[in-house]
């Protein structure tokens, strides 16, 4: 019997893929879980799956992996909790600085820093995590839930933050990037897609944060130049909690009541969200507002398109400087999409309706200089619409074997 | 301090001695093994495995770890990594036939089979001893937590929470990183690296002496150093707290760092003052910013987040964020007065 040439490609490709002796280490909760699960992420190999039990597992230090191909998988968001409360030192909860890691089925609560980080992580998954400060909002609560990095590869999916004071899931540096069917809520900012290209933020609900979903670009990082996002399908519902960043974080400047905020970045596409009762905006589309040296940095947003999304509510009670008197002049609700007025030309409307633009002349004028106006759109002439799948394929077999 | 003047004088004593050959273990012969049990182990040092206790590596020629073996140099940093007020002492292990290499200014080139050990000592009791191993693969770090009687030091991979009181007299959980924490300073570009022996932070004697024992391919040319941490009245305040800054917050805050994403550079060399955090924003420092917008404000101190983060002790805004629990008042005040004097 011959075996035929595709068969064995796909043979030796299977074993490519699997290590030859992947092993489950489990841990379970109780005494000594610090050094126990510790060492069990140091001494695992490529391949292997740390497998955590149910339970509470009291933590006095941040955790951190750095081995390649790593499964940390868990009994559930709900049954097996990472407890930071006690949480001493280290920066975040857990960090993860290698590639091809998933992180599944468990929660981190209470962390002094970030809930889990990964950064320099390629291909990397989290799926069904959970993220919690259980105290509600508040200032002294980490920044970021789930914070990936300088990666390229990223799927968030089906996960749940709560609490974060400055981005409940934040993607910052990186590329090909998915985050969807995700619920963020108390947090500053939910979803925030910050100096990256190629992300694709689908099908989550944020609600009750200070501001749903942005993507912004910012100057003086290594990385910049983001863009090339898709916003599709989410629900961005009533995000009305009172920004509680510290004063310095640039999402402090977030206002609240923000449904979607755009800020510089280049080709962003806003389409069939149900963006409902964001009482400052529902969508805002703006330029990077403060003073910069670089010069490889555009703080305008470019090629920004709204596309069809159904609105309701919102722009009730606007947190914007002279907002009241806006307000007023609008009939008691500011319009659906809110431009700032900056760059050579407005966000895309490709759907009915006008939008309001402050009028602000430049990007560091502030409002001092506003001549806000009903912008009837135009029609556009040629529209590129932003186009990307997110994350590699490869990795949706990893949150959904 | 006695243990680490004993180590000095030694090792001084051992460089000054010439020729080289006396500092170089005798080689093996093939006719049967010298037995010197005074010699490193450098199967441990270039092998695979964690060894489990650190006189596993025969750094020592005592059990108390306060005699280098040969090869085993002692030295010293002009201004070191502050860490709760530790003594520390620190060692190169040079294999036979090793050789380290001038980089410029920066680290010194150490070939397989080099290590670095770096003893951590409170009121004179030894608490742990990290290494560095250069292995084939690349460099291996590894904690040892040194038992009460003071006699072995045995290997903590998951780290350690040790209550002792500082030399200040406080009362803290020192905590001994575990390997992966380790790495989280000793990283550049993902792989793990030695940080201190850079050669504008080591004496230009020291390197002398390392040269001459022909321990070294040359000394390297350094054009500017950071000058000694006890002279840090003496000489230029910006000199005393960019060395500081150098030794302390560099490794991490580097273009190949673990706070490479943060934009803010704070190596000796760096000389953009964007990326040395003068009116620069934060990024992702969340609530590590506290009620300050800018990471440097010139003339005003108590608006820098640099100054804010240094004078904190609470996990998610202290900085660094690993080896510190309490505040290093003389590192505060360099940096303060280079601050007040900026503009």
């Amino acid at each position: 019997m011959r075996m035929s040439a595709t068969l064995i490609a796909a043979a030796s490709a299977l074993a490519l893929a699997a290590p030859l002796h992947a092993k489950t280490i489990a841990v379970a909760a109780g005494e000594g879980a610090q050094t126990r699960l510790q060492e069990a992420l140091i001494l695992a190999a490529p391949g292997d799956v740390v497998e955590l039990g149910a339970g509470r597992f009291v933590l006095t230090d941040g955790l951190s992996l750095d081995v390649k191909g790593v499964t940390v998988r868990g009994k559930g968001m709900d049954a097996t909790v990472l407890d930071f409360t006690g949480q001493k030192g280290a920066g975040e909860g857990l960090l993860v600085t290698s590639d091809d890691v998933t992180l599944r089925d468990f929660a981190v609560e209470n962390t002094k820093g970030d809930g889990i980080k990964s950064k320099g992580a390629d291909n990397v998954v989290y799926y069904r995590v959970r993220v919690t400060w259980t105290g509600g909002p508040k200032e002294t609560n980490g920044a970021y839930g789930i914070y990936p990095v300088e990666s390229i590869g990223v799927l968030i999916d089906g996960c749940k933050v709560s609490g974060a004071s400055d981005a409940g899931i934040y993607v910052g540096q990186s590329k090909a990037i998915t985050v969807r069917y995700n619920y963020v809520e108390q947090s500053v900012a939910g979803i925030e897609i910050e100096n990256s290209r190629d992300a694709l933020v689908t099908g989550n609900l944020v609600t009750r944060n200070t501001g749903g979903i942005l993507v912004f670009d910012l100057p003086n990082l290594p990385v910049m130049g983001g863009g090339n996002t898709i916003i599709e399908g989410n629900l961005v519902i009533a995000n009305d909690t009172p920004n509680f960043a510290p004063k310095g974080n640039i999402v402090a400047g977030v206002p609240r009541g923000t449904g979607v905020m755009v800020m510089a970045n280049d080709g962003v596409l806003v389409k069939g969200n149900r963006i409902a009762d964001n009482p400052t905006g529902q969508v805002l589309v703006v330029s990077y507002p403060k003073p910069f040296t670089d010069k490889t940095y555009n703080p305008l947003p470019r090629n920004v398109i709204i596309d069809e999304n159904r609105f309701s509510g919102g722009g009730d009670d606007p947190q914007l400087p002279g907002g009241e008197q806006l307000k007023a002049a609008f009939g008691g609700r500011l319009p659906d999409v809110i431009w700032d007025g900056t760059g050579k030309q407005g966000p895309i409307l490709n759907y009915r309706g006008a939008y309001l633009s402050l009028g602000i002349p430049g990007p560091e004028a502030g409002m001092a200089g506003a001549k806000p106006e009903l912008v009837e759109p135009k029609i556009p002439v040629v529209i590129m619409f932003p186009s990307t799948e997110g994350a590699p394929k490869a990795l949706d077999a990893r949150a959904r074997p | 301090m006695k243990l680490l003047a004993a180590a000095l004088l030694l090792s001084a004593a051992a460089l000054a001695a010439k020729p080289s050959d006396t500092l170089r273990p005798p080689v093996l012969s093939a006719a049967g093994p010298v037995v010197n049990t005074t010699l490193v182990n450098d199967a441990v040092i270039s092998g695979s495995e964690f060894p489990a206790r650190l006189s596993d590596f025969n750094f020592f020629t005592d059990s108390a770890a306060s005699r280098p073996g040969i090869g085993v140099i002692a030295y010293r940093l002009n201004t070191p990594l502050w860490s709760d007020g530790a003594d520390k002492s620190r060692f190169l292990y040079l294999p036979p036939k090793g050789q380290a290499t001038a980089h410029g200014e920066g680290l010194l080139g150490l070939p397989v089979g080099a290590a670095l050990i770096k003893h951590f000592t409170f009121g004179g009791k030894l608490v742990e001893t990290r290494v560095l191993l250069h292995r084939a693969d690349g460099w291996v770090a590894l904690p040892y937590v040194w038992n009460a009687e003071q006699t072995e030091a045995r290997l903590a991979l998951a780290g350690k929470r040790i209550e002792l009181v500082t030399p200040a007299g406080q009362a803290i959980s020192y905590a001994v990183p575990n390997k992966n924490q380790c790495k989280d300073c000793h990283s550049q570009d993902g792989a793990v690296i030695p940080i201190g022996p850079k050669a504008y932070n080591l004496s230009p004697q020291w390197l002398a002496g390392l040269r001459s024992s022909g321990w070294i391919d040359q000394v390297p040319k350094v054009s500017r150093r950071i000058p000694l941490w006890e002279d840090r009245a003496k000489v230029k305040v910006a000199d005393a707290a960019r060395g500081y800054l150098d030794a302390n917050c560099a490794h991490c805050h580097s273009p190949q760092g673990a706070a490479s994403n943060s934009g803010l550079y704070l190596g000796w060399t760096v000389k953009d003052r964007m990326a040395l955090g003068v009116n620069k924003r934060p990024v992702a420092a969340g609530r590590g910013a506290g009620p300050h917008e800018f990471a440097i404000v010139p003339g005003k101190p108590d608006q820098s987040i640099l100054l804010y983060r240094m004078a904190s002790t609470e996990g998610g805004v202290a900085m660094p964020e690993l080896g510190r629990e309490t505040r290093d008042p003389d590192g505060e005040a360099v940096v303060r007065a280079w601050i007040a004097g900026m503009h």
